[in-house]
């Protein structure tokens, strides 16, 4: 099946996102002569404003992975991945990245990536970005630094815990940044980051929360990618993020005064809103339009998403605060979603359906991610029992086209949407089943 | 032929086959009802339990030995055969003989089935133990320390008493000796492998997961010794090697066998690993709890599910390989399993640099056709005995 052509319509806040990626990317290839150091590091548990501190670039490799995805280039580089010996069950954003690594590490805008000055390896919530960076030191003659952020096992954050992200940041992380760029941290300017940062935080905040009305004028997931983009990469703590998101505000404001639904891909969404629900697990990047398509052609709007929260959970009223740099760093990378307990998820989502006025969950399960995958179908079925909302359950891949069924996937959102009018007609009768272990996820 | 051999291994053998923990049920009974606490891969700090006066049962899956029916609605075809075995085993009450669960950091899949865990199984005590991934003593060492503190408060709450420094030093000179009749273990098998074949010490090994460690301490030194003297083993022409990437999800006992017989003598694997971890005694001086956070800091054997933060990741596999005159590696890693797979290349690469063969497969727990593998090995071992440099 061929996917029929879009032509996107974008508002200005995708535009000027646009543009301030373009231009990160373009300042990247221009490191060198512009004398700047190289950070690679990943998003959930990023350090920008630490690196911003020090003036450093960063790279994000998932980030290069799903922008290789969505232009079609994760195929090709997973395949070279493979080829060299890296197993077919792992995670493919590792193998998009080592197989674009090993075809010229050409970036999204096509122009090389600059290799690293520092590894900064962020092990927040996600056990393979471990071995990704033990894979990626192999690669280049450039030192490392680790920070461990332990997992919420239990639903809390120790002060035991706290106390060990603090030391590791003044131990391992400070220095060697200080020891790449040749200055010492400004404090200063890492505290002015931190205040900026919670600025555009709070106005993330109110755009999210815009879902809560009918109806939605944004969808926080599809749409919602777009608008994690810089908070949740290189601009955070930056003018240029402040800028943005209140540009955006203003946007969604705007919809709410005209009563308008989200923007989609085909402009203001017809037909109205019919379905809202709330979606767990990251996207699909390889087929992301056609994917986004599927929801928005039946009416079906996403009014909160887990994935928007990958990077950063701010909606409990976590805010960047400056007066204590690193203990707010520490809480921040801890506080990111995938870094939280199962239940700690299953409160969340259920409170989101519930909040959110949701139809139900639906889960898109990647095979790709255990940190989101392991534990998704109990997850579905507590959501389900906590609010009597039906859930559904797909399957798809971050950026292996392989994992992509589209007709399947078709049916299981048609399917799910078609059980959700049920209970519409029947609100007493549960469709699916919700108590203790299925026989069979959902919709398969 | 060895009538003590043959009992012990008869013995441990039964325990592999206890899928029900009938033995936790005696020994809770023999012990006036004393609680018993369940760890997952790789590796848990017992001394912390056997302080407390519990018995620590390790929980290594249902070893291709349960049907699995509600294991697998909770999990993706893409996700490893352990949670569901152990899931199938809870909820067919086969651990109702045990009052509370470890899960140790090795991976997202048992981390976030810590998290099922405590959904599914409210009333029972279930604790995520998060094992620094920074080695300096005094940043990582420290927050271990206070996590082996928290931990042995809450089993000291669960058994109702008092866990003294004393109660933990003596448990730790009985691991420490556990360890080194292992140790004796594992260096008669390099030496001699016939004498002590990969599967046979694999059980005894396994025998660990369930018994007091003293009985264990005296299972491992009686079953050395005998096969020690064992005259009804000669040598064979065949290929020593290492298996990596078994130390979570183990491998069926046929798969072992199917390689030794199949020509090639598994000198070390890390099936059991986290019985033989740390490498050395943990130390007798100062806080215990420090004591055995510093081990882990200091004397963790290399693996998958830690970091390595100096030198090559493929370094350590080649000196083990180099410790135990092997003449190859065999990759056996299950499906799915992250840590093992995604280190693999690593230490390929490493392997190919030395000019150390290997060879790869995949399994599961309830892997029940050997045909591949063994032809698989067997060409292994017959490429080494041809044309490798011994």
């Amino acid at each position: 099946m061929t996917t029929p052509e879009v032509h996107s319509q974008k508002d200005r806040s995708m535009s000027l996102q646009k543009e301030m990626i373009a231009d990160h990317f373009r300042t990247l290839t221009k490191a060198k002569e512009l004398g700047r150091k190289v950070v690679y590091t990943f998003v959930p548990g990023n350090l920008t404003e630490l690196l911003a501190a020090f003036d450093v670039l960063p790279v994000y490799p998932e980030i290069n992975a799903l922008q290789s995805g969505m232009r079609k280039k994760s195929g090709q580089y997973i395949a070279e991945a493979e080829r060299l010996g890296h197993s077919e069950d792992v995670c493919t954003y590792v193998k998009c990245d080592i197989g674009m690594l090993k075809s010229g590490n050409f970036g999204p805008t096509g122009e090389k990536l600059p290799p690293p000055d520092l590894l900064l390896l962020s092990y927040t919530g996600c056990f393979t970005f471990m071995k990704w960076f033990e894979l990626l030191k192999r690669e280049y003659d450039c030192p490392v630094a680790m920070l461990h952020v332990p997992y919420q096992g239990d639903g809390r954050f120790t002060q035991g815990m706290r106390d060990y992200v603090v030391a590791q940041l003044r131990s391992e992380v400070i220095p060697k940044l200080e020891q790449i760029t040749g200055k010492k941290l400004d404090e200063a300017k890492l505290e002015e980051a931190l205040a900026r940062s919670a600025i555009a935080e709070d106005d993330l905040v109110h755009v999210l929360e815009q879902a809560k009305r009918r109806p939605s004028p944004i969808d926080s997931y599809f749409g919602g990618v777009y608008y994690i983009g810089p908070m949740f990469t290189a601009f955070r703590g930056s003018q240029a993020a402040i800028d943005y998101y209140k540009t955006l505000r203003q946007e969604i404001d705007g919809r709410v005064l005209r009563g308008e639904g989200p923007i989609t891909p085909e402009g203001v969404m017809k037909g109205g809103e019919k379905y809202r629900l709330v979606v767990e697990g990251p996207p699909n990047w390889t087929s992301f339009q056609e994917f986004w398509k599927m929801f928005y052609d039946e009416g079906a709007v996403v009014v909160a998403s887990s994935y928007t929260r990958v990077g950063g959970v701010y909606d409990n009223g976590f805010r960047h605060d400056p007066k204590h740099p690193l203990e707010t760093l520490a809480e921040y990378c801890a506080g990111c979603y995938t870094n939280l307990d199962l239940p700690t998820r299953i409160d969340m989502l259920s409170r989101w359906v519930r909040d959110y006025e949701a139809d139900g969950l639906l889960v898109n399960s990647v095979k790709s991610c255990n940190s989101f995958s392991a534990g998704q179908l109990l997850i579905l079925g507590e959501v389900e029992k906590r609010t009597g909302k039906p859930g559904g359950f797909i399957e798809t891949d971050l950026v292996d086209p392989r994992y992509f069924s589209a007709a399947n996937i078709k049916n299981r959102i048609e399917s799910y949407l078609q059980m959700i009018e049920q209970k519409r007609k029947n609100p007493s009768r549960m469709v699916s089943t919700v108590a203790g272990p299925r026989a069979l996820p959902v919709l398969q | 032929m060895s009538a003590t051999r043959d009992a012990l291994v008869e013995r441990c053998d039964a325990l592999y086959h206890d899928v029900d923990l009938a033995c936790v049920s005696e020994w809770r009974a023999q012990h006036d009802g004393a609680r018993a606490i369940g760890y997952l891969p790789i590796w848990v700090p017992r001394e912390i339990i056997d302080a407390a006066g519990m018995l620590p049962v390790g929980l290594l899956g249902g070893r291709g030995q349960i049907e699995i029916i509600r294991g697998d609605a909770w999990f993706q075809s893409y996700i490893c055969q352990i949670p569901r075995s152990t899931i199938e085993l809870a909820l067919t009450g086969r651990l109702d003989a045990i009052d509370g669960f470890v899960f140790p950091s090795i991976c997202d899949v048992i981390r976030n089935l810590s998290g099922m865990w405590r959904v599914l199984f409210p009333d029972k005590y279930t604790r995520y133990l998060d094992v620094p991934q920074n080695f300096d003593p005094a940043v990582g060492g420290r927050f271990f320390a206070e996590e082996l503190a928290h931990l042995s408060d809450d089993l000291a709450a669960l058994a109702g008493r008092h866990v003294s420094d004393d109660d933990l030093r003596r448990s730790i000179v009985r691991y420490n000796d556990n360890r080194r009749a292992i140790d004796a273990l594992m260096a008669l098998r390099a030496a001699s492998p016939e004498r002590a074949p990969a599967w046979e010490c694999h059980l005894v090994l396994y025998a660990g997961c369930l018994l007091p460690v003293e009985e264990h301490t005296r299972l491992v030194r009686a079953y050395t010794a005998d096969a020690a003297a064992a005259t009804d083993r000669p040598p064979r022409d065949h290929a020593r090697v290492v298996m990596v990437g078994s130390f979570c999800e183990q491998p069926p006992l046929a798969l072992l066998k199917t390689l030794e017989r199949a020509g090639c003598y598994v000198v070390w694997d890390d099936t059991g690993l986290g019985r033989r971890w740390p490498t050395g005694d943990v130390s007798l001086e100062g806080d215990p709890l420090s004591a055995i956070s510093d081990a882990f800091i200091r004397h963790s054997p290399p693996t998958a599910a830690t970091y390595q933060p100096e030198g090559d990741r493929g370094a350590p596999l080649v000196q083990l390989v180099k410790r135990a005159r092997a003449e190859g590696v065999v990759f056996g890693a299950p499906s799915f399993c992250d840590p093992a797979l995604l280190d693999q290349p690593m230490l390929q690469d490493a392997l190919d640099k030395s000019h150390v063969p290997w060879t790869a497969f995949k399994y599961s727990e309830s892997l029940g056709q050997f045909q591949v593998i063994r032809e698989q090995a067997g060409t292994f071992a017959d490429s080494i005995k041809l044309w490798g440099d011994a």
